[in-house]
């Protein structure tokens, strides 16, 4: 009896696993969370002292467009206005995005609904081999092909917007492109038969069907290879010129929040007003990817067929 | 002698493998961080010492003159690299810390081949850095716009060469910048009207340098301090140096990097300085130059 009550009582051996092995993940994941909190915590506060210890106004660090840290301006305000890196930063991700989203939707139909053969034997392979590829190569080929093939068709010096958003649309072009296949992969078979039941051809069922099914998917696909273009740092860095002016052109010299970031980093002293207004920076970067990724998961909820 | 030391690291190694935790060499290791012109010595001179005395190792990382000097004010490293001296450093006490210049570099305006100049006064070479004279032909060249490439603001090779050519109160134009004197140089090579700067050791046949007033981007130019644009090699050190960390200073300064390697990698020795600055920008005459 006693024996009976004391094997209820105690905790079986599985049971004991059970709870080594959930204690082992809560605490790897409590240690990723750590580790978020305090990027976030690290960034965010070095990033906010421009504005607290070095007394500069939130308007003119973000709409100023003269970018010269460790000199003041005539009123005696240092001149750190980050409003060129902004714009280089947006025009750049929205340019490539808007270019390798029609290719990206093209490759990803081809490969799902029109020759899911040579999708998987042949593009797959190339696409996984796109991604793999460092962002050093990217730059230095954008450096050597892309920047003299502009210059040779448009003058000037051949460092600009337009370069950056070439090599980045090559970037960004696997990512979107294998996550518009996972999208148009998961709309469920019967949608596409009960479209070809009901008489639709099948570019009406890619046109009406797949493609409406899978629009949060690919949206989402869209805003991570926008997220992607918006952090890429040096392949950008080697192509954009890096002019902290505000872009007038595609075709003259620019710079984007990460190109100056990591340029000017290495040669600033911690604690100073040069250092802290890069973490400013950064922490707009932080922010950014914080809403990109607000975005995709807001979007995968509404959008969602019902 | 050299198959003999490789051998006797061979061996050290195998022991080492063999006696698990029980240490025949004493190990030890201090860390140089900082510029980027000057770490490619440090590095080469580390490893000389490393294979002279075993077991010692020179940890040399780049990430640029701020960082070197920021992590040796906060006893972070062993050494730090700069291309600056403390002083002229904003946020950095230089009481604490203590110079070591271990050799001098040239820097020289670089330009794309076939610009038609090779010649520039000091005052042009203003105007061509503060954005006032835009094409080669004013200079006497040919009729092509003149592209300014910077340095990214604070490098060193950027702030010395500002420091000399521009004038107090003088602004420079706001331009394209490069992260690396390598770029540089590359981006100059292949951009028609081009005009930068770097260390003379950058200096290559797929770019042309300029005389200013005359005067050649040469090693004794600036030995005489004919040619002005010149920066020494800084290593700081927290503190008089102590242990391995004052061995391999005295190493850096000793006959055998100075007259070899220094050379060998387009520095110029300390030593064939025929001037002598301080962080101020004064020359003085060295005393007794050899």
């Amino acid at each position: 009896m006693e024996e009976t009550q004391s094997k209820f009582m105690q905790k079986s051996s599985k049971r004991k696993i059970e709870q080594f092995g959930r204690t082992i993940s809560f605490i790897c994941i409590a240690f990723i969370v750590l580790i978020v909190l305090s990027i976030l915590y690290f960034v965010i506060s070095k990033g906010v002292s421009t504005f607290t210890t070095d007394g500069v106004s939130v308007i003119d660090f973000l709409f100023g467009d003269i970018w010269r840290p460790g000199e003041v301006g005539e009123n005696g305000e240092p001149l750190v206005g980050a409003l060129p890196m902004i714009l280089g930063s947006f025009f750049v991700t929205l340019l490539s995005a808007l270019l390798a989203t029609p290719f990206s939707i093209a490759a990803a139909i081809y490969m799902v609904e029109i020759s899911p053969k040579a999708g998987k034997k042949i593009l797959q392979p190339v696409i996984e081999l796109l991604v793999g590829i460092p962002s050093v190569v990217y730059g230095f080929i954008g450096l050597t092909v892309v920047v003299p093939f502009i210059r040779s068709i448009f003058g000037g010096t051949g460092f600009g917007i337009l370069s950056a958003t070439i090599v980045l649309f090559v970037m960004i072009l696997p990512t979107v492109t294998s996550m518009a296949v996972d999208a148009l992969k998961s709309v469920p078979r019967h949608y596409r038969e009960a479209s070809l039941a009901m008489g639709g051809t099948r570019w009406q069922t890619i046109y009406k069907v797949v493609l409406r099914a899978a629009t949060p998917g690919l949206l989402t696909a869209v805003v991570f290879g926008m997220a992607r273009a918006f952090g890429e740092a040096l392949a950008v860095q080697m192509v954009i010129g890096n002019a902290a002016m505000v872009p007038t052109d595609l075709i003259t010299p620019a710079s984007t929040l990460t190109s100056i970031l990591t340029m000017s980093m290495g040669n600033t002293v911690m604690g100073t007003l040069e250092n802290n207004v890069l973490w400013s920076l950064a922490t707009i970067l932080l922010v950014m990817a914080l809403f990109f990724n607000i975005l995709t998961r807001w979007i995968g909820k509404k959008g969602a067929m019902k | 002698m050299k198959f003999k030391k490789f051998r006797a690291l061979l061996v050290v190694m195998a022991s080492l493998v063999l006696t698990a935790c029980g240490e025949v060499v004493d190990e030890e290791s201090i860390t140089a961080v900082g510029s980027s012109a000057l770490q490619p010595l440090v590095e080469a001179a580390g490893e000389q010492y490393s294979a002279e005395n075993l077991g010692k190792f020179i940890n040399v990382q780049g990430g640029g003159s701020g960082t070197g000097l920021s992590q040796i004010a906060a006893g972070a490293v062993d050494i730090g690299n700069s291309d600056i001296f403390a002083e002229e450093s904003d946020g950095i006490d230089a009481s604490k810390l203590v110079d070591h210049r271990v050799a001098v570099v040239g820097i020289t305006p670089i330009v794309t081949p076939g610009t038609g100049v090779t010649n520039v006064t000091l005052e042009e070479l203003q105007g061509i850095f503060t954005g006032e004279i835009t094409n080669w032909k004013e200079l006497g060249g040919k009729d092509l716009p003149i592209t300014v490439l910077n340095r990214s603001s604070g490098s060193g090779t950027r702030a010395t060469f500002e420091k000399w050519v521009l004038e107090e109160g003088m602004k420079s134009v706001v331009s394209q910048e490069q992260e690396s004197s390598g770029t540089v140089r590359q981006i100059v090579a292949n951009t028609p009207g081009t005009i930068s700067y770097v260390a003379f050791s950058y200096v290559n046949d797929d770019v042309e340098t300029l005389s200013i007033n005359g005067i050649e981007p040469t090693n004794e130019n600036v030995n005489s301090n004919d040619w002005i644009i010149w920066s020494y090699e800084h290593m700081y050190t927290n503190g008089e140096p102590t242990g391995l960390t004052k061995d391999f200073m005295d190493y850096m300064l000793s006959d055998e990097i100075q007259d070899n390697l220094i050379g060998a990698l387009g520095y110029i020795p300390i030593k064939n300085m025929e001037v002598e600055r301080d962080a101020e920008g004064n020359t003085s005459p060295v005393e007794n130059p050899e």
